[in-house]
């Protein structure tokens, strides 16, 4: 990574294109593992993270753990965020977003348990664990970096098609396409997916600083390519980054076979 | 103390870089302990948001349920049959002694004795929590009277009996209280055996068939009566036979109560059961192998002659003998031994092998949600073992209780 044309792309979207999932994995841990070291984060001075689930960010995570256990990143100092977490899950359940992060990434640091902030899909209240959220996010000083993923149907987080550009963390139904996407987790059995979810708004995340957007296989193509090269609007959520004054997509190359050869040269040519 | 609201405030240990048996197979995991139980290390991050207190890092080791053997007639010159005022503390060596064998529960093991004996010594084996003093006590396990003259083997003939006449009281007569009893191993094709296997049973004594000439059809009869366990397989009973395969036959039968299968001890010491029998065995029926030592006080003494119930016996090396005869006379391969040439003989994966000698015991005496697993909130009894399985460190309750001298700083 050049200093230099880092600080000249400091207010435009990047499109940063590696080979392949492993290679593009790699970038973003170290992406993260240098923001945070460059922050000096400390006791009076937290580095606030969001972090996303799903397949995508695996590698991402497995490499953060690497670089944890060589001693060369602690997350003593760092707060984090989750995005979402299904409703009426049970937390100790396999698929519950409070699983995937203990076994994918919190069981591997050193996060002092009480910076590590999910949804709870069981709350008595579920507006006011939302609000509680957004106040805690606050609380914090605000996202220095927030991570993220992308669904086939372009949505970040659980904002699906049709959700506000503005919205803030709050009770989602989940789409279909998602209900059947998430089937193959719960023995293929419809009955047991969860239908709605917690979810940040696509206005949370605009809130914060920066925001990086993995993407990965040739099956979120379409979806990158909506994002990137069509216009803002709310049938593809994460096109809302566009306005935003930081933020980088992070693809392997198959993610990128929608897009014109012409906007792939553009972005590598400012890389 | 376990459990209960003191535990919450206990110190929380983490050991780590090791691999744990849990849910049949060996993973990378940490294992967590707190108030001498298994600790559930997410449910500690999410609701009590707590770490560990202490990590132990354990070099990248085998953490294994402790061992559990359920038939051990002594150990170390100690006889547990013998009527002395002293078999208290004669226990007790025993159950320090093995805890470098891995074994943290065991069942003291009482062969054929006269009424006397089983008046004076059972008041004297309390089941007993295993700490640094020593392996746990589950219950006394009873092996005979009540068994087949002609497959008494080493038990001697004078004190052999038979519950024709009184049935459960005849059991009563002869014991004494039953409340320290765990086990009793009995012929079954012994007449009225059926009323005894269900008085037994109703008070919650496993009751296993053993030293016999009983057909595959008394046998199954007897477990639909309420025997589950059969003690050590092939010897003392019936060979087994094509057109009737007596009690090894139990372990293929179709007429069993819907829902149970048979436990069966082995002796996997290399001599009591030839390896090609003890596969035979394991593949038939892998979940209901129960590896026990029936160790005699010989075991972790030299050779020579030793005293076991009412006779004596001869040691060899790795065998012993009812003194002056070739009739074997127990093991004296300790629990670790027997697990490793368990592994060895019958190719099984490790995770079976530690299985045998942990989960499965505690299956057989109902105990498998506190012993024989890592599983959270049960107790934390277990063993460190590197890959050859041989025993580095001894854990009882979560607090160390035995070490290999070079393990020690």
């Amino acid at each position: 990574m050049n200093c230099l044309s880092w600080k000249l792309c400091v207010t435009i979207m990047r499109l940063v294109i590696l080979d392949n999932y492993d290679l593009a994995s790699e970038w973003a841990a170290k992406y993260i593992c240098n923001r945070i070291i460059q922050f000096k984060p400390g006791q009076d001075r937290y580095f606030t993270l969001g972090l996303p689930t799903g397949s995508t960010p695996l590698g991402c995570y497995k490499k953060l753990i690497e670089y944890h256990k060589n001693g060369d990143l602690s997350f003593k100092y760092v707060k984090t965020f989750n995005m979402d977490e299904y409703v009426g899950l049970p937390r100790n359940h396999p698929e519950s977003y409070h699983s995937y992060m203990w076994n994918n990434f919190f069981k591997h640091i050193d996060i002092d348990p009480n910076n590590a902030h999910i949804l709870d899909g069981n709350a008595a209240d579920l507006q006011a664990e939302c609000d509680a959220f957004e106040k805690k996010i606050k609380e914090a000083g605000g996202i220095d970096l927030f991570v993220g993923g992308i669904g086939p149907d372009g949505h970040i987080a659980f904002n699906e098609p049709g959700s506000s550009l503005v919205s803030r963390t709050r009770l989602k139904t989940l789409a279909m396409d998602t209900i059947l996407a998430n089937a193959k987790y719960f023995d293929g059995d419809l009955s047991k997916v969860p239908t709605m979810a917690l979810t940040v708004g696509v206005g949370t995340v605009m809130d914060a600083r920066e925001v990086m957007i993995l993407i990965t296989g040739a099956h979120k193509a379409f979806a990158l390519y909506k994002a990137i090269e069509e216009g803002v609007n709310h049938m593809w959520t994460v096109s809302a980054f566009q306005q935003h004054p930081r933020t980088i997509f992070v693809c392997d190359e198959d993610a990128t076979l929608e897009l014109r050869v012409k906007t792939v040269k553009y972005f590598k040519g400012e890389h | 103390m376990r459990g209960g609201q003191g535990a919450v405030r206990a110190p929380v240990l983490q050991f780590t870089n090791c691999r744990i048996l849990r849910g049949r197979a060996l993973l990378w995991e940490d294992l967590w302990v707190r108030g001498g139980r298994i600790l559930d290390p997410e449910k500690l991050f999410f609701e009590e948001r707590r770490v560990a207190d202490e990590q132990r890092d354990c070099g990248g080791c085998i953490l294994a349920p402790g061992f559990i053997d359920v038939q051990i007639n002594g150990g170390f010159g100690v006889d547990f049959s013998q009527a002395t005022e002293g078999v208290g503390s004669g226990v007790a060596l025993v159950a320090r002694r093995i805890l470098s064998h891995g074994v943290t529960s065991f069942c003291p093991t009482l062969v054929t004795s006269p009424p006397e004996v089983y008046h004076k010594v059972l008041p004297q084996i309390p089941v007993k929590s295993g700490g640094p003093h020593g392996a746990g006590v589950l219950g006394v396990h009873l092996e005979g009277p009540f068994i087949s003259r002609e497959k008494r083997g080493a038990h001697p003939e004078a004190h052999l009996r038979s519950f024709e006449a009184n049935a459960f009281h005849d059991v009563l007569d002869t014991y004494g209280s039953l409340d320290n009893v765990r086990i009793v191993t009995l012929a079954p094709e012994l007449g009225r055996s059926h009323e005894v296997i269900q008085a037994l049973t109703a008070r919650g004594i496993c009751v296993s068939l053993g030293h016999s000439v009983a057909d595959l059809q008394a046998a199954e009869e007897a477990v639909q009566s309420g025997a589950t366990f059969i003690t050590h397989l092939f010897n003392a009973m019936l060979p087994f036979h094509h057109r009737d395969p007596g009690i090894v036959g139990l372990l293929t039968s179709d007429r069993l109560p819907r829902g149970r299968h048979i436990f069966y001890g082995m002796i996997a010491d290399g001599m009591h059961t030839n390896p090609a029998a003890l596969r035979i065995a394991h593949r038939a029926h892998p979940q209901g192998l129960v590896l026990v030592t029936d160790a005699v006080p010989a075991l972790g003494l030299g050779n020579g002659r030793h005293t076991l119930g009412q006779q004596e016996v001869e040691v060899d090396g790795l065998t012993a003998y009812v003194a002056g005869t070739q009739t074997l006379s127990g093991s004296i391969a300790p629990m670790d031994v027997c697990v490793r040439h368990f592994l060895q003989a019958t190719g099984c994966s490790v995770e079976s092998a530690l299985e045998a000698a942990s989960l499965h015991p505690a299956q057989l005496l109902g105990l498998e949600k506190r012993k024989g697993t890592l599983d959270f909130g049960a107790d934390a009894d277990f063993v460190v073992l590197d890959d050859s399985l041989h025993v580095r460190a001894t854990y009882i309750s979560g607090e160390l209780v035995w070490q290999a001298e070079e393990a020690r700083q």
